[in-house]
C-alpha cells in the first residue's frame, strides 16, 4: 500500500517535471528548423514560475466557473496522466479507469475549458469554444475505433496491461499491421487533441486560425501557468501512450529499483525522440483550414477502421 | 408487501380526488396538489427498494366484471426497479411543483393540473406493475391521455394545440401496433394475463413471433421516441409544464423500454435470432446520433432536452440490443452485462434529464422564456439552478465520474466484447455503433458546453436575463434532490450493480455480480479485472485531491496574490452582450461539417446604404434545419391518407337508404361468415 502511494507520487512527480521539458524541446527543435537559435529547452520553467508569481486579471463578467477551471483542467489532465504507464508497465491506479477512462478524463478537462471560453463573455473564447467542439468531436469516432483495435491485438482495454503484454512481445508479434494501422490513427488523433499543426497552431494569436488559444485568451497569472501547464500534460500524456502502447521496450516490467531506472531514462528518450518528431512534422506542414480537418480526422477513423477489419481477416 | 402496493395506490388515488374536493384557496391548493404526491412517491421509492431486494414477486389482483379482464399487479425486480425510477422522480417534480406551480396561477387550474399530475404518476406505476395484458393496455391508454391533458395545459397557444394533436395522434397509432403484438400473445397462450403471455415460445411460429417482435418494436418504440418515430417528441415535451416534462422525458418514455424489455425478454424467453438484436442495435446507434444532431441545432431550451432524450434511449437501446444479440450466441454473461447497462442508462438518464427540465423550468420560471439566445449571465444570478444545472449537464455529457459516465462505459464495453460473437459481420458492426457512440458523446459535450455556456455564463443576453432572480426554496430543494441522487448513482455502482443484477438474473439465468464488482466493490469490472476496469469512487478522490494538488503548487511558488478585476478586453470598445459568441454561431461550424444530415437553407437579405455597397444598412439572416423526417416519410404518408379519404368520401353520400343498404350488406356478410 504505502508502496504503490510511493510509485504514485513518483509518477505525479516525473509528469510534472516533464511536461514543460516536452514542450520547450519542441520549441527549440522548430526554432533551430527556422534557422534561430531559439530559447533554452528549460525556459517553460522559467515561464511558469513567473506566471505563478504575477497578479492574475479576472474578468469582471466571468463566474466561479472561470477561476475553478485550470484546477479542473490540471487535475483531469493528470489524473488522466496517472492511468497511463509511464516508466512501470503497470501503474498502481490501473484499477482505477481504462483507455476509455482516460479519453473522457481528457474530455471533462476540455468541457470546462469550453465553458470558460464563453465566460468572459468576449467573441475570441466563444470562437474558440466552438472549433474545439468541432473538432473534439470529430477525433473522438476515430479515437475509439484505434483504442478498440488496440484494445483487440492486446486482449484488454486496461492500459497497463496492454503495455504490459506489448512490452513481454505478447500477442502483436505474429500480425503488426492491425496495430501499426491503429498506431497511426492515434498519431493523428494525438495531433488534433493536443492542438497542433496542422489542427491548431499553439504560437498563434490570431483570430483567424486559433482555437485553443483563442479559447484561454482571458486567463492570465496563475490560472494560466496551470492551463498551460496541463496543456503540456495532454500532450505528454499522449506522447506516453504512442511511445508505451506502440514500442514499451525498455520498461521496467518489475517493481526493482534498477529496473525504474532503466525505465525512467528509456521512458524519458522515448517522449524526447516523439517531442523532436512533433517539431519536424509541425515545420513541415502548414496549418490546415478548419473544415480541411474533417478530411485528415476521416484518415484517422479510415484507418483505424481498416486496422479492424485488417486484424479480423488476419484472424480470420 | 402487498399492502404497502395498495396504500401506494390509494395514495394516488387520494392524490387525484383531494384537489378537486377540497376550497380553492390558492396556498390551500398548493398544498393539496404537492403533499399526496409527495408522500407517495416517498412510499413509491421504499416499495421499490423492497421489491427489489425481495426474494419472492408480489402479486395481487381483484377480478372485474369486463370478461378476459382482471386488474392484476405484479412487482417482480423489473417492475420494482421502474417503479423506484418513477417514484424518485416523481418525488422531486411534486417538492419542485409546489414552488412552481404559482407560476400557472390564473392561467391554469391548479387543481386540475395537480388531480392530473396525480394521475398521471398512478397510470405510470400501474404499467409498470399491470400483470395482465387487457389491465395493461387500459393503464397505457390512461398514460397516454393524462399526459396529452397535461401537455395541452397551456391550450390558449396555437403551439401547445398542435403539439398535443400530434402527440395524441402518434401514441394511438403506437398503441394500435402494441394492441397487434398483444393479440398475437393471445391467440397463442389463450388468455390476456401474462403468465400465459409467457410461454408463446412453443406454441408460436416463427413468422408469427417476428411479427410481434416488429409490432412491439413500432408500439413502444413511438412511445420510447427512437428515430423516426421520435417526431412527437421534440414537440410534445417542451410545452408541457416544465416538472410534467421532466416527468414525461425522464420516466414516460421509460416505461416503453420497461414493456420492450418485458415482451423480449420476460414473453418471448430470449430466444431470438441474431437480427433482432441487431436491428435494435441500429435503431440505437442512429437515434443516439440524430437525437444529439438535432440537440445542436435547437435554441429553446427544453427542445434540445427533448432530442437528448431521443438521444438517450438510443443510448439505452445500445446497450439492450448488444444483450439481445450475446444472448442469441448463448453468451449468457455478456447479455446480462448489455442488459445490465442499458438498465443502468435507464435510470441515470431518468434522474439527470428530469433534473435538467427542472433546470430548463426554473429558467423558464426566472425569464419568461426558453429561447436560448435571451439568456446568459444567469449563474450569478441563479447560483443554485446553475450549480445543480451544471451538475445535470456533466452527467448527461457522461464524464467522469458522474453517472452517465459510468453507464456509458458499462455500455461502450459491452460493445467491445463484440470479438466473442462468432460472426465476422457482428464483429464489425459492433465496434462501428461504440465509433458512432463515441461521436454522440463528444456531440453531446459539445451541446452542453453550448447550452449551460450560453445560458449560464458571460453577460444577460436581454432584459429578462438582466433581472432574473433565484427561484423559491421548494424548487431548488427539487433539483438538489436530483443532482444528489445523479452524484449519487454515479459513485456507488457497487450499491447499484447487485440491484441490477437482481433485474437482470431471472431473465439471462447467470448472475453477474461477482464478474461486475472487483476488488471488494471497489472497482466495475468486465469479464475480468484484467480486461477493463473502472472506479467512480477513487477517481473522483483522485480528481479531488489533485485539485488540491493545483491549489498547493499555486501556494507554493507564488502563493495566492490577489486577483485583481476587470473587464474583458473588447477589442477598444466596451464589451456588449451583442458582441458574446450566439447558440446559432456556436454550432456553425458543426452545421457546416454536417450539412448532409441538416440540409440547412439559409436566407441571407442585406440592405445596402444609397450612397456605398459596402455599408450595410440592415441585415436579415434566416436559417432552418430540414426536417428530413417530416418531409420524406410522414408528409407523404399524410398526403396518401388525405387522399385515400377523399375516395372514400364516395360512399358516404348522405343518403339514409344507402347507408341502411350498407348495414344490411354488412349483416348478410357476416351471416355468411358465421355459417
Amino acid at each position: 500500500m504505502l508502496y504503490a502511494f510511493v510509485l504514485i507520487v513518483m509518477q505525479t512527480v516525473v509528469l510534472l517535471a516533464v511536461a514543460p521539458l516536452i514542450v520547450g524541446l519542441i520549441r527549440k527543435v522548430k526554432a533551430r528548423l527556422q534557422c534561430r537559435r531559439g530559447a533554452a529547452v528549460f525556459q517553460p520553467y522559467a515561464d511558469l514560475i513567473k506566471l505563478f508569481r504575477k497578479q492574475p486579471v479576472v474578468s469582471s463578467t466571468t463566474s466561479w466557473i472561470f477561476t475553478a477551471t485550470p484546477y479542473i483542467l490540471f487535475a483531469s489532465t493528470l489524473a488522466a496522466g496517472l492511468l497511463v504507464p509511464v516508466f512501470m508497465s503497470t501503474t498502481p491506479l490501473n484499477f482505477a479507469g481504462n483507455i476509455i477512462a482516460l479519453v473522457y478524463l481528457l474530455a471533462l478537462g476540455t468541457f470546462f475549458l469550453m465553458l470558460a471560453g464563453l465566460d468572459a463573455g468576449s467573441a475570441f473564447g466563444g470562437m474558440g469554444s466552438s472549433r474545439e467542439a468541432i473538432v473534439a468531436s470529430l477525433t473522438e469516432p476515430a479515437m475509439m475505433l484505434s483504442i478498440f483495435a488496440i484494445a483487440l491485438t492486446a486482449g484488454s482495454t486496461n492500459l497497463s496491461t496492454i503495455v504490459h503484454k506489448t512490452a513481454l512481445l505478447e500477442g502483436i508479434v505474429t500480425d503488426p499491421s492491425p496495430h501499426l494501422m491503429a498506431f497511426a490513427a492515434l498519431v493523428i488523433v494525438a495531433i488534433a487533441e493536443t492542438g497542433r499543426v496542422p489542427v491548431d497552431n499553439p504560437a498563434t494569436h490570431l483570430e483567424l486560425t486559433m482555437i485553443h488559444e483563442a479559447m484561454i485568451l482571458e486567463y492570465s497569472g496563475r490560472y494560466l501557468a496551470l492551463v498551460e501547464w496541463a496543456a503540456g500534460l495532454k500532450l505528454l500524456v499522449f506522447l506516453t501512450l504512442i511511445a508505451n502502447v506502440s514500442a514499451p521496450w525498455g520498461i521496467a516490467t518489475s517493481m526493482e529499483p534498477a529496473a525504474l531506472g532503466i525505465g525512467l531514462a528509456t521512458y524519458l528518450v522515448k517522449v524526447s525522440g516523439l517531442a523532436v518528431l512533433i517539431g519536424f512534422l509541425e515545420s513541415m506542414f502548414a496549418k490546415l483550414r478548419l473544415f480541411r480537418v474533417t478530411d485528415l480526422l476521416g484518415t484517422a477513423f479510415v484507418l483505424a477502421l481498416l486496422g479492424l477489419v485488417f486484424f479480423y481477416v488476419l484472424r480470420g | 408487501m402487498l399492502n404497502l402496493l395498495w396504500i401506494l395506490l390509494g395514495g394516488y388515488a387520494i392524490g387525484i380526488l383531494l384537489p378537486l374536493c377540497l376550497p380553492r384557496r390558492p396556498k390551500a391548493q398548493i398544498i393539496t396538489t404537492t403533499a399526496p404526491a409527495i408522500v407517495t412517491t416517498s412510499a413509491g421509492v421504499v416499495v421499490g427498494l423492497l421489491g427489489l431486494t425481495s426474494s419472492e414477486p408480489a402479486t395481487g389482483s381483484l377480478a372485474s366484471t369486463i370478461p378476459l379482464l382482471t386488474f392484476a399487479i405484479r412487482l417482480d425486480p423489473l417492475a420494482a426497479f421502474f417503479v423506484l425510477t418513477i417514484s424518485l422522480v416523481g418525488l422531486a417534480a411534486s417538492i419542485y411543483a409546489i414552488g412552481y406551480i404559482r407560476h400557472f396561477d390564473g392561467r391554469a387550474s391548479v387543481p386540475t393540473l395537480g388531480s392530473l399530475f396525480n394521475g398521471f404518476l398512478l397510470s405510470m406505476t400501474l404499467v409498470v406493475l399491470a400483470d395482465n395484458g387487457f389491465f395493461f393496455l387500459m393503464v397505457w391508454e390512461l398514460m397516454s391521455l393524462l399526459s396529452y391533458f397535461l401537455v395541452v395545459t397551456e391550450h390558449e397557444k396555437a403551439e401547445v394545440r398542435y403539439a398535443g394533436l400530434f402527440y395524441l395522434i402518434m401514441t394511438h397509432v403506437g398503441t394500435a401496433f402494441i394492441v397487434l403484438a398483444f393479440l398475437i400473445f393471445f391467440q397463442a397462450g389463450g388468455s390476456f394475463a401474462f403468465e400465459a403471455f409467457r410461454h408463446p415460445a412453443q406454441t408460436l411460429p416463427e413468422g408469427m413471433k417476428t411479427i410481434a417482435f416488429l409490432m412491439a418494436l413500432i408500439g413502444f418504440g413511438t412511445k420510447a421516441g427512437i428515430v423516426p418515430l421520435h417526431v412527437w417528441l421534440p414537440h410534445a415535451h417542451p410545452v408541457a409544464p416544465s416538472h410534467i416534462s421532466a416527468l414525461m422525458s425522464g420516466v414516460m418514455i421509460k416505461t416503453a423500454i420497461y414493456a420492450l424489455i418485458r415482451v423480449y425478454f420476460d414473453f418471448l424467453g430470449g430466444q431470438f435470432p441474431w437480427w433482432w438484436g441487431f436491428v435494435v442495435l441500429v435503431i440505437g446507434a442512429v437515434s443516439a446520433l440524430l437525437g444529439v444532431m438535432y440537440a445542436l441545432m435547437e435554441h429553446d431550451l427544453k427542445s434540445l432536452l427533448a432530442y437528448h432524450s431521443v438521444e438517450n434511449i438510443g443510448i439505452i437501446l445500445l446497450g439492450i440490443g448488444a444483450g439481445m444479440m450475446f444472448q442469441t450466441y448463448e453468451l449468457k454473461e455478456f447479455a446480462a452485462l448489455g442488459l445490465l447497462a442499458g438498465l443502468y442508462h435507464t435510470i441515470n438518464h431518468a434522474m439527470f434529464k428530469a433534473l435538467l427540465f427542472l433546470g430548463a423550468g426554473s429558467l423558464l420560471y426566472a425569464t419568461h422564456t426558453r429561447n436560448m439566445e435571451e439568456y446568459g449571465g444567469l449563474l450569478r444570478r441563479m447560483p443554485w439552478t446553475g450549480a445543480c444545472f451544471l451538475i445535470g449537464a456533466v452527467s448527461i455529457a457522461a464524464l467522469p465520474p458522474t453517472n452517465g459516465f459510468v453507464s456509458e462505459w458499462l455500455v461502450f464495453q459491452s460493445l467491445f466484447l463484440s470479438f466473442h460473437i462468432p460472426d465476422t459481420f457482428l464483429k464489425l458492426m459492433l465496434p462501428l455503433a461504440a465509433a458512432m457512440l463515441a461521436l454522440t458523446g463528444a456531440l453531446a459535450l459539445a451541446c452542453f458546453a453550448k447550452a449551460f455556456g450560453i445560458s449560464f455564463l458571460a453577460l444577460p443576453r436581454s432584459t429578462h436575463a438582466r433581472h432574473a432572480g433565484e427561484v423559491p426554496i421548494p424548487m431548488r430543494i427539487g433539483m438538489a434532490l436530483l443532482a444528489t441522487v445523479c452524484v449519487a448513482l454515479g459513485l456507488g455502482p457497487m450499491v447499484v450493480v447487485p440491484l441490477l443484477d437482481r433485474v437482470v438474473a431471472p431473465f439471462t439465468g447467470v448472475s453477474i455480480e461477482g464478474q461486475v464488482l472487483a476488488l471488494d466493490g471497489w472497482a466495475l469490472a468486465t469479464v475480468n479485472v484484467e480486461f477493463s476496469s473502472l472506479s467512480p469512487p477513487i477517481l473522483a478522490m483522485l480528481l479531488t485531491v489533485l485539485s488540491m494538488l493545483g491549489l498547493g503548487i499555486v501556494a507554493a511558488f507564488g502563493g495566492l496574490v490577489r486577483r485583481r478585476y476587470y473587464k474583458t478586453w473588447g477589442c477598444g470598445i466596451n464589451l456588449t452582450p451583442r458582441m458574446e459568441y450566439t447558440a446559432t454561431g456556436f454550432v456553425q461550424p458543426i452545421k457546416r461539417v454536417f450539412s448532409s444530415i441538416y440540409q440547412p437553407t439559409v436566407k441571407l437579405e442585406t440592405e445596402f446604404l444609397q450612397e456605398s455597397q459596402y455599408f450595410a444598412k440592415r441585415r436579415r439572416f434566416e436559417f432552418h434545419v430540414e426536417p428530413i423526417f417530416q418531409k420524406y416519410l410522414y408528409d407523404p404518408v399524410l398526403a396518401f391518407v388525405t387522399a385515400l379519404a377523399g375516395r372514400l368520401r364516395v360512399i358516404q353520400a348522405g343518403s339514409l337508404h344507402l347507408y341502411l343498404a350498407y348495414i344490411f350488406v354488412t349483416l348478410i356478410v357476416l351471416l355468411l361468415f358465421a355459417v
